[in-house]
């Protein structure tokens, strides 16, 4: 009895719906990978000998700590984004890594063992300048900053302020540099360009100033460019018109020499702003008498100053990098040189004498794939033999970071220009090599009966080689242990799953550099970088042709937009295995307004892609004689629009059949009351299923599913929390019919819109009430459909019906995207992703503008929801559980070939992949499905059938016999 | 800036007198209005035009009058010419070509004290064929923003289809009116709702005033689910006194 009773409560349990996900499904279906960004500082942890960190400050603001054995993160802290958590400057001493941030706003100390805050301060207010570590009897206490107008003198204790003092004549001086060696003083360097320096040098006690002086530099335009201190307090600036290096001793005070540097028989690059790269060891002690000088792209002088005088210790040509590294006592100078076109050496040199150290060349293979290297960090450390080893952190134009040890063992390498992907697309894998040649079979042309038979014979055959194969692969698995068997996805064994699941995620970054990821393991499959993007480019990814049309390969367009000239260059390629593809893109000597991907086809199946230049001419993409005469038929029905949103206006365009166009609407929104600030369509891979739904009293709302409906949002130019508004607006993208028109009221952006099937879900501020809040408007034909075979933009006379409702929504968003599926009969759900790095699956259900105020038989027959303003947050409706996406930028949703399931993809600082399932998995059997029991009550059924028909046939005779 | 005005007075006029050049039609929000509030109509006045070109390249000519008012109640009233002969034949070539029927109102502030006219026209279409096909009955919506800017114009017909039967279309075209029928209106955008915080709040203090009234959910806690107790307290017996399983320290899956 109590056994059956605990059945019934386990039923119970197992009945009630549970939608996270379960501990052992983590990381099943889902993967994280965790960016930092273009690295801008970066140090290594120097302190202990056997130390693993490496730290980095970021130009997206984040402070993170690398395992230099794996490169993966020990820790890291993601600042606020923009110039308020700017990173200014890292110093690190000892365990110790001080940060300014904000422009000189803080002053934080973070401990690099575990990440944690040491202390944080407040600064007092003036732009950052410079700032060092004051060292003092060799130890390190103070940390200075200098700002325009003040210097300040902080414990590295506690960061409590030793004293701060007004720098002299800053309103005429430009004060650029802070300088300490360790003798008590601290001197502040600055410049009236084309006139003179003026030397501030101040007491470390207690701020006193001790000297000041000024010396005639009216070749100097810029202190922290152009000079550097060398040796023992030896101020050495670099001038290129004259080209000659000019020195000030600190100490003394005296004139500046001038050394041309022709006198040392060296000779600068024409047209090259020579630099001066110094080393300070130890911020207690004077730095090193040895210096590079840069004198060219590729040229770099080692050169060291003695009592006085400049020696050339040696000629480093070609060179692409230089970097000193200290251990100990020792420093090191590593050099990068080419040594063939795939690959460079890195050399290490004695700081001292120039010699070359033995046994340390590194080799450091390009990649063909990537960027030229822009910068390098050396981690030097002492053998056991008291050699110098060491290991070197690469960064290229790529924001790779690629860490390699002697002799050129590349240790790790991460993609930091993922932390920016600007857009993506998922295309489905290619089917396997057997498969493929399954499919080809029904492609080529028909050549005798006798030989079709034999290739499909042939075809056959290799199906079941690839069958037997397969068991035999699984059979062998089997019998390893299972941590042994590695299931490593390389670009050769890519193919396509049983459902469609997996796919190849190709991704773009803002620094231009391609990636193509797989979707099931998140591995890096092909990378290609792309040269000469300017920055701030525009990108838009189409995929021109997918992998269906075996033999053709799969091929995406990329189209980068110069946001300034406007100018646009295609990239094609195959987003497979990330080559170039052979179709050479048509070159595009005019500004691109707008391009549009048809759904005809040329004869290799590739979609046709329309560009419309600012001549409001239209070129096609590819521009084969088929293709242009598809054009021609068809240009009648082809429209298209185009929005100037600085001047509000939304024009609306016709093809002619001789491919140049005609205006046929216009709508302005006049900009002084409003301005646009988003326009979404609807996707064109999304299908509706059901074309209406069923009221409660049976009768049926049909949808108003009109594909070419565009919802347009303003805000308005006016701020004020009164009077501004948001503004919807949704326009009919052929016939430019504005459909429905609504202002929201005491309302402000950001607003975030997503525009599918029926619905626009949109999110905004509402000054009012300071809160943000959900709109949904449905849009419904009413009881019965126009026209229900096609729809069409010019046959739709008659308005929709609107329905609108609003809802309070606890968080700020920071993006929003609705799932998708293969057929749409799943229901919708959206996805928002949440500032907190929570990404939230919000069931559609719960927007609806039918929602009753009141609940009627009906409404209860309808399974609609009460409505309540509020719409909660639940736990279990974050998908991605405690795996927090930082900076959440975009979420790309695709479907996959099971209908219940949509891939998701969310991309920002850190790129998540997982599955939603918005009507579970209704179309799948559970993992713990129990096919013994189905197949053997199945077994025991068809027998008992067999045995009872053969007793009723006995049954029968016997009867018959009587 | 002549035509226009002539035009609005000839709408005043044939409100009156109803002649057969001219056809008026006014609307509010859709709906009617009835003639008498013409006499007060006091709005912007602004010329409609139209084109439909063979060869599709816009030659604008006065179709008619659009007289608008916005603000609280906005309304429109029209008065339109009549189609000549000429133009009711080119219609038919150009709905025969497959070309398009446009008409363009100028952009305008409907609520500056002066009717002040921006630069640039908006233009909306039809295909010509509909036109045809509807006997020129079709629907004319002007859109405004919220400080009465007339941002956009749609034009629909009625019905909207297009290429019926052929013979038909013959028939059609042969007794083609000389008026356009014409159902005008101004739109405003509409009022988006926030949150129903009020109504939701009145609701369910009416629940819990129910809730109150209604006896039998007054009972205790105890007195509701004493049943429930009763038998988890059996259950939870009769479960101690079974004895546990040799090594029950294994848990069930």
């Amino acid at each position: 009895m109590a056994k059956a009773i605990l059945l019934f409560l386990k039923l119970i349990a197992v009945c009630s719906i549970v939608e996270g996900v379960y501990e052992d499904q983590v990381g099943k279906f889902d993967w994280r990978q965790q960016y930092v960004g273009k690295v801008r500082f970066s140090h290594f942890d120097s302190q202990v000998q056997s130390s693993k960190k490496v730290v980095l400050a970021t130009e997206n603001n984040v402070f993170a700590a690398l395992n230099t054995r794996t490169g993966d993160l020990s820790w890291r802290h993601v600042d606020k984004t923009g110039p308020e958590g700017n990173i200014d400057a890292l110093m690190q001493h000892g365990q110790d890594a001080v940060l300014v941030v904000g422009n000189g706003r803080l002053l934080r100390s973070w401990e690099i063992n575990i990440g944690g805050l040491n202390w944080e301060i407040v600064l007092d207010s003036g732009s950052f300048q410079s700032a060092c570590l004051v060292g003092q009897q060799e130890t390190v206490k103070h940390v200075a900053v200098l700002k325009k107008t003040v210097l300040s003198l902080h414990y590295l204790s506690n960061g409590h302020q030793k004293w701060i003092e007004n720098l002299p004549e800053s309103d005429t001086v430009d004060y650029q540099m802070v300088y300490s060696d360790g003798n008590g003083q601290v001197y502040a360097l600055g410049v009236v360009p084309h006139s003179h320096i003026a030397i501030v040098a101040y007491s470390t006690e207690d701020g006193e100033i001790i000297k000041q002086i000024s010396v005639e530099a009216p070749w100097l335009s810029n202190v922290q460019e152009s000079c550097t201190v060398i040796g023992k307090g030896m101020l050495t600036c670099v001038d290129p018109s004259a080209a000659s290096l000019h020195m000030l001793d600190l100490h003394a005070d005296s004139e500046m020499t001038q050394v041309l540097l022709q006198s040392l028989g060296l000779e600068v690059a024409t047209g090259f702003h020579p630099v001066l790269v110094s080393t300070q060891p130890n911020p207690a002690r004077p730095p090193l008498a040895e210096f590079f000088l840069q004198l060219g792209p590729e040229q770099f002088v080692l050169l060291q100053l003695n009592s006085g005088h400049i020696a050339t210790l040696r000629d480093f040509k070609p060179a692409f990098l230089v970097s000193f590294a200290t251990t100990g006592e020792k420093t090191v100078a590593a050099v990068m040189s080419p040594k063939n076109k795939t690959a460079c050496s890195i050399n290490l040199f004695s700081a001292e004498n120039g010699r070359r150290l033995l046994d340390t060349t590194l080799n450091f293979a390009l990649d063909s794939n990537g960027g030229k290297p822009e910068k390098m960090y050396v981690q030097a450390f002492l053998k056991k033999d008291d050699a110098v080893g060491y290991r070197v952190m690469v960064q290229s134009e790529d924001h790779t970071l690629t860490f390699v040890q002697q002799p050129g063992r590349v240790m790790w390498i991460r993609e930091e220009a993922l932390s920016d992907v600007v857009t993506m697309e998922m295309v489905d894998l290619p089917l396997t090599g057997t498969q493929a040649e399954l499919e080809g079979e029904f492609g080529k042309k028909a050549d005798g009966l006798m030989s079709m038979v034999l290739k499909r014979l042939s075809s056959q055959f290799i199906l079941l080689q690839a069958w037997v194969g397969h068991l035999w692969k699984l059979f062998y698995d089997a019998r390893k242990p299972r941590r042994d068997v590695k299931n490593e996805v390389t670009i050769e064994n890519l193919s396509r799953d049983e459902f469609n699941l997996q796919k190849m995620m190709v991704m773009v970054t803002a620094s231009g550099k391609l990636f193509g990821i797989d979707s099931k393991t998140g591995t890096i499959l092909w990378k290609h970088y792309l040269e000469n993007v300017p920055p701030g480019a525009v990108f838009k990814l189409v995929v021109q042709r997918t992998t269906a049309h075996f033999p053709h390969p799969p091929q995406c367009t990329l189209l980068i937009k110069d946001k300034e000239s406007g100018l646009t260059t295609l990239h094609v390629f195959n987003p497979i295995f990330g080559k170039k593809s052979h179709v050479t893109p048509p070159a595009l000597p005019q500004p691109i307004l707008q391009s549009l991907l048809l759904p005809l086809m040329d004869q290799d199946y590739a979609k046709v892609l329309l560009l419309v230049d600012d001549q409001y001419k239209v070129s096609a993409f590819p521009s084969t004689k088929n293709v242009l005469q598809q054009l021609q038929e068809m240009a009648s029905s082809i429209f298209f629009y185009l929005v100037d949103s600085s001047q509000g206006r939304l024009s609306g365009y016709r093809l002619r059949t001789d491919l140049s166009t005609e205006l046929i609407w216009e709508v302005v929104i006049p900009t002084e009351v409003q301005r646009i600030v988003s326009i979404k369509g609807k996707r064109p891979n999304e299908h509706v299923h059901s074309q209406g739904r069923v009221m409660g009293d049976r009768s049926v709302l049909y949808k108003y599913l009109n594909p070419n409906l565009l919802a347009v949002v303003t805000e308005s130019a006016d701020n004020h929390q009164e009077r501004s508004f948001v503004g919807i607006l949704l326009i009919d993208g052929v016939t430019g019919r504005i459909i429905h028109e609504a202002v929201q009221r005491k309302a402000k952006g950001p607003v975030h819109v997503v525009h599918s099937e029926n619905w626009v879900v949109y999110e905004y501020w509402s000054t009012k009430s300071r809160r943000n809040e959900f709109s949904v408007i449905e849009l419904y034909e009413g009881m019965e459909l126009y026209n229900s075979t096609v729809f069409s933009s010019l046959d739709r006379p008659h308005a929709p019906q609107v329905l609108q409702q609003s809802y309070i929504f606890p968080s700020s968003i920071s993006t929003l995207e609705a799932t998708l599926t293969e057929k749409g009969i799943t229901s919708r759900h959206l996805l928002i992703g949440l500032p907190s790095g929570g990404i939230l699956s919000l069931p559609k259900m719960f927007l609806d503008p039918r929602r009753p105020e009141i609940v009627t038989e009906q409404s209860r027959e309808e399974n609609l929801i009460p409505y309540a303003p509020e719409l909660i947050i639940r736990t279990e409706w974050f998908i991605n559980y405690n795996q927090t996406v930082s900076r959440v930028r975009g979420i790309h949703t695709a479907p996959s070939g099971l209908e219940s399931t949509c891939l998701v993809v969310a991309y920002g600082l850190d790129i998540y992949q997982t599955r939603v399932y918005p009507s579970k998995q209704f179309d799948v059997l559970k993992d713990d499905y129990d096919y013994m029991l189905i197949s053997s009550v199945l077994f025991a059924l068809f027998f008992a059938t067999m045995i009872s028909k053969r007793l009723a046939e006995v049954k029968l005779l016997n009867r018959a016999w009587r | 800036m002549a035509r226009p005005q002539a035009f609005a007075t000839f709408a005043a006029l044939c409100a009156v007198f109803a002649t057969k050049g001219l056809q008026p039609v006014h609307g509010n929000l859709g709906r009617k209005v009835s003639e008498v509030v013409d006499s007060d109509f006091s709005g912007v006045s602004l010329p409609l035009q139209h084109s439909f070109e063979v060869d599709d390249v816009a030659r604008w000519s006065g179709r008619g009058s659009l007289v608008l008012r916005a603000g609280r109640e906005p309304a429109a009233s029209l008065s339109q010419n009549q189609l000549s002969e000429s133009d009711r034949t080119r219609l038919k070539e150009v709905a025969a070509a497959g070309g398009l029927y446009r008409i363009r109102v100028p952009r305008v502030n409907l609520q500056a004290e002066r009717a002040s006219e921006v630069e640039g026209h908006l233009t909306a279409f039809v295909r010509a064929c509909a036109m045809v096909e509807s006997r020129l009955s079709d629907v004319i919506t002007l859109h405004t923003d919220v400080s009465g800017f007339l941002i956009g114009v749609s034009i629909v017909t009625l019905p909207g289809s297009c290429g019926g039967s052929g013979e038909s279309q013959e028939e059609e075209l042969e007794e083609q009116p000389e008026l356009f029928n014409t159902t005008l209106s101004l739109v405003a955008p509409l009022s988006a709702p926030g949150p129903e915080t009020a109504l939701f709040l009145e609701r369910l203090e009416m629940e819990s005033e129910k809730k109150s009234k209604n006896p039998q959910e007054q009972k205790s806690f105890f007195a509701k689910y004493w049943y429930l107790i009763l038998g988890g307290a059996i259950f939870l017996m009769a479960s101690n006194s079974a004895q546990p399983p040799a090594g029950g320290g294994r848990e069930q899956s």
